[in-house]
């Protein structure tokens, strides 16, 4: 019983990291530019498939194919911002809305016809398979890995926010872009890398994620929800909030498909709306 | 006359400077309000349809779901185009509506007509307690509890598949004649004429809403929300009462896609169907309720000729159409309409005077 | 325990007043303990450099902004809890230093909106908007007296600054206000438009009380009958428009600071 338990909190916080991993990166540039995006599920589709390619194609082993799911993305990220998304900052929360589905709607299309409609498969290295007993519990090799993957990210990035020039500038435009500008901060560029950070973590995640999540043309849309509930119970323009997010949406995903099987997805949609209802600015959010 | 604010007459700045113009500055601003009153316009609009009837006497089914989904389609237009509030979870109410209506005449209420206001009725009813909370949130918040609201209603009526059907869908049921006299037939000419009058007595319907009292607070709330307060006015009961009433119609509409189709599949209260919902609406034009009408038979039209050739493409168009919308033509098609007409006007009144 | 002893013999004249009012953001004290009166039919102007608190005040006065100690008194009933779209119909109309209109919406259609709210019809979806007679009537010729007329069919958003910052105070005045409150009407305007702003304000009915922030003293000394001067939060001082003007603090305070624009 004890270690069903446990085991499902293992799970939950293995695809809580997931959530995050993608989830971060929209939480920055929500926060930055007050801009919503529904498309950020396109951007870790992409590293999915970026690591697919690169694993069948050329015979990369899995882990080689990371780094390039997180730069493919990234630099996707960063075109599609520049060509795009940048013109949106200024509309209305409409605008932003509509115009990121019709990126979602072209994005599941783009990769249907690329990829076909079937599930992918990552071809995972044998050290990775299976379980190891840890303190009398069986853990997942793989999923021991993302969480701590997912760690060493999470410290990296708060150290780069907190430590870095960079990383006092971001947090000065999400505090106030007027400001920063003032202060010679370039806050376009800012944005831009912002946004290639945020949708290369995302590919990567996306990568990390096909054991987890699964991979297929549809990914944008059935995990549209989930990374928004990130950003939006978390806060944007936060990293803490949306990792407490990830994982509370994470165990009570895993711990509901697991004790209450036929309820499927109820759980967790429900969970949102009373977590959206219950704190309307986020757990995080410092914008009351 | 009364005095408004107290000011005395001879003290007004403009007052006496001209009668006449004085005269015209009011009826133009008294004409600029909005008016339920028909323009000649809007009769060749409407006799389209019946025109389309004679001239493409094998697509009436394509006649049918259009006029179908418009009505859906301005059901959004009220809450969206008028009250400003974004919702991805429409097709909730939508299909509410046709699950109750197809439950209706499965279990035995074959009568058209009342069954339809039925499912409006069940519509409106989920919609008025829904509505408490989409007007709780804010802007993203709002936005992601009528994506909470869509998904959750999804998940209920796939968990329900002892009543649903699940996702095989609700089937072999049957609807009587209209006034027990008008058959549904084969080629769907009763069905048509059914849609067709439904679709124009919620236009008719709405139309009224929108030029009345409350469609001007609705216009006001979407501004300036934060004003509103400051003259009197609660805006969340008024934003709720909007929703209700767009869930009503937006039921309304699922009625009659149950009603004329026999068959209620679960994709039609599904998130992607929502987003359908906007498509059309965006590409039409927000906030005319025309715009409703337009975008629906573009997009159902497209739709027929783009999917038959291959469905992956259809989406893919379909998102790119919806970014090129908003980036060239915010209005919508009957937006940049609008846009031509008043110079075209300008010109010809110039030359009759 | 009964917390109305300060209000056993409510003074009829008095429109408006406040007990302690504080407002407090983290170590930020924006409002001190405030207690003021504004007497029926005042002409009453609040003074004081950037940052001294008025605009919030302002703010908890209609319910914008909760107190977060003190209490607001609309002739003797206490208003403290009640939001902001309670207070305006009870009596307390404002407009705002930054223009807070309704920009898609013509001149005509924003003030009837604001009549059609007082009178609670805004929620009628019955009756055409253009059945409404009286109240277009009455929108009319409150836009007429406001010199607004020219504009009555334009959209808010294509009229040039002064004349929206005139359509403010069309939509307070719609509410047909006990009490206006007026937040730096005139800013933004140049400087020969803005009397004619403040002549509009003057000749309101003399029962309608008028609170107003205002920065011009030129403008302050011809339309206020009394001042209260407000630094860092708190009331420095308040009196008649000459006492307040000769008084060393004020022109220290003004002075001192003025010098540096």
């Amino acid at each position: 019983m004890t270690s069903n338990i446990i085991g499902i909190l293992f799970d939950g916080l293995a695809y809580g990291s997931l959530l995050f991993l993608v989830g971060v990166g929209l939480s920055i540039t929500m926060g930055l530019m007050n801009f919503i995006n529904l498309a950020h599920g396109a951007f870790a589709m992409a590293g999915g498939y970026v690591s697919v390619y690169l694993g069948q194609k050329l015979g990369m082993s899995f882990l080689l194919t990371l780094p390039f799911a997180f730069l493919g993305s990234a630099l996707l990220g960063l075109v599609a911002e520049r060509l795009l998304f940048q013109r949106l900052y200024k509309a209305t929360h409409l605008d932003q809305v509509l115009f990121t589905v019709g990126f979602v709607f072209s994005s599941i299309a783009a990769a249907h016809y690329f990829f076909g409609a079937s599930q992918q498969m990552s071809a995972m290295p044998d050290f990775l398979q299976g379980q190891t007993r840890v303190a009398g519990v069986d853990l997942g090799k793989y999923r021991l890995l993302l969480i701590a993957v997912v760690a060493a990210l999470t410290v990296a990035l708060h150290l780069t926010l907190s430590k870095t020039r960079f990383g006092a500038q971001v947090r000065a435009a999400v505090d106030n872009q007027d400001a920063a500008a003032g202060l010679g901060i370039n806050v376009g560029l800012i944005f831009s890398l912002c946004f290639a950070l945020g949708t290369g973590l995302a590919g990567l995640g996306g990568a990390l994620g096909i054991e987890v999540l699964g991979l297929d043309p549809g990914f944008p849309l059935k995990y549209m929800v989930y990374f928004l509930l990130v950003v939006v119970v978390g806060g944007a323009g936060t990293i803490r909030g949306p990792l407490i997010a990830a994982m509370i949406l994470g165990i009570f995903d895993v711990a509901g498909k697991y004790y209450v099987p036929e309820a499927g997805a109820f759980i967790i949609y429900v969970l949102m709306i009373v977590l959206l209802l219950a704190f309307p600015s986020g757990l995080g959010g410092k914008r009351a | 006359m009364t005095i408004v604010s107290g000011l005395p007459h001879s003290s007004r700045p403009l007052a006496s400077r001209s009668g006449s113009s004085r005269m015209n500055h009011r009826s133009v601003a008294v004409d600029r309000l909005a008016s339920p009153r028909p323009r000649l316009f809007e009769a060749v609009v409407w006799l389209l349809p019946a025109v389309a009837y004679f001239v493409f006497p094998d697509n009436l089914a394509l006649g049918v779901s259009i006029m179908t989904y418009a009505v859906a389609v301005l059901a959004l237009d009220l809450v969206l185009g008028y009250a400003g509030i974004v919702s991805l979870g429409h097709a909730a109410f939508f299909g509410i509506g046709a699950y109750a209506a197809g439950l209706l005449a499965a279990n035995g209420w074959r009568e058209p007509l009342t069954g339809l206001l039925l499912a409006g009725a069940a519509s409106l009813m989920i919609g008025f307690f829904a509505s408490f909370l989409v007007v709780r949130g804010k802007d993203l918040t709002r936005l992601m509890v009528t994506l909470g609201i869509g998904l959750v209603v999804y998940e209920l009526a796939n968990r329900l598949s002892s009543i649903t059907g699940g996702m095989d869908g609700l089937s072999g049921f049957e609807v009587s004649p209209i006034f027990g006299v008008f058959a549904f037939d084969l080629y769907g000419k009763t069905a048509w004429w059914y849609v067709y009058g439904v679709s124009l007595v919620v236009f008719i319907f709405l139309r009224f809403v929108v030029s009345s009292p409350f469609g001007l607070s609705l216009r006001a709330i979407r501004e300036g929300v934060n004003r509103m307060p400051a003259l009197g006015a609660s805006v969340n009961s008024r934003l709720r009462i909007a929703f209700t009433i767009s869930a009503g119609v937006a039921g309304i509409a699922g009625g009659l896609l149950a009603q004329t189709t026999q068959f209620v599949g679960i994709d039609s209260l599904s998130v992607p169907r929502a987003a359908e919902f906007l498509v059309m609406l965006v590409l039409g034009g927000t906030g005319r309720l025309y715009g409703a009408l337009a975008g629906t038979a573009i997009f159902m039209i497209a739709h027929d000729y783009l999917a038959d050739i291959d469905p992956v493409y259809w989406e893919f168009w379909m998102g790119l159409l919806l970014m090129a919308v908003v980036l060239f033509a915010r209005g919508g098609i009957v937006g940049a309409l609008f846009n031509l007409v008043p110079s075209l006007k300008a010109r010809f009144g110039r030359a009759a005077q | 325990m009964r917390t109305d002893t300060s209000i056993l013999s409510p003074d009829a004249n008095i429109a408006l007043s406040t007990e302690g009012l504080t407002k407090v953001w983290g170590s930020f004290v924006a409002n001190s303990d405030i207690n003021f009166q504004l007497p029926v039919g005042a002409r009453h102007a609040i003074i004081g450099p950037n940052g001294a608190g008025k605009t919030t005040f302002i703010n908890m006065l209609t319910g914008v902004l909760p107190p977060s100690s003190g209490r607001v008194f609309l002739g003797g009933e206490d208003v403290t809890a009640d939001a902001q779209e309670r207070r305006v119909r009870k009596g307390i109309a404002r407009t705002f230093q930054i223009n807070n209109l309704f920009p898609g919406l013509t001149v005509l259609e924003s003030v009837l909106l604001a009549i059609l709210e007082r009178k609670g019809m805004a929620q009628h979806w019955f009756r055409p908007l253009n059945a409404h007679a009286a109240e277009i009537e009455e929108a009319l010729d409150l836009i007429t007296d406001l010199g607004l007329e020219p504009q009555a069919g334009e959209e808010v958003k294509t009229l040039a600054y002064g004349k929206q910052r005139l359509v403010e105070i069309a939509l307070a005045l719609a509410t047909r206000p006990r009490i206006l409150l007026l937040d730096e009407p005139a800013a933004g305007i140049p400087a020969g438009e803005s009397t004619e702003v403040f002549s509009v304000i003057a000749r309101l009915p003399s029962d309608v009380s008028i609170l107003f922030i205002e920065h011009d003293m030129e403008l302050v000394r011809r339309f206020s009958q009394r001042i209260t001067v407000l630094v860092g939060g708190k009331v420095l001082t308040e009196g008649a428009p000459d006492e307040i003007m000769s008084d060393p603090r004020v022109r220290e305070v003004y002075l001192g600071e003025g010098g540096h624009d």
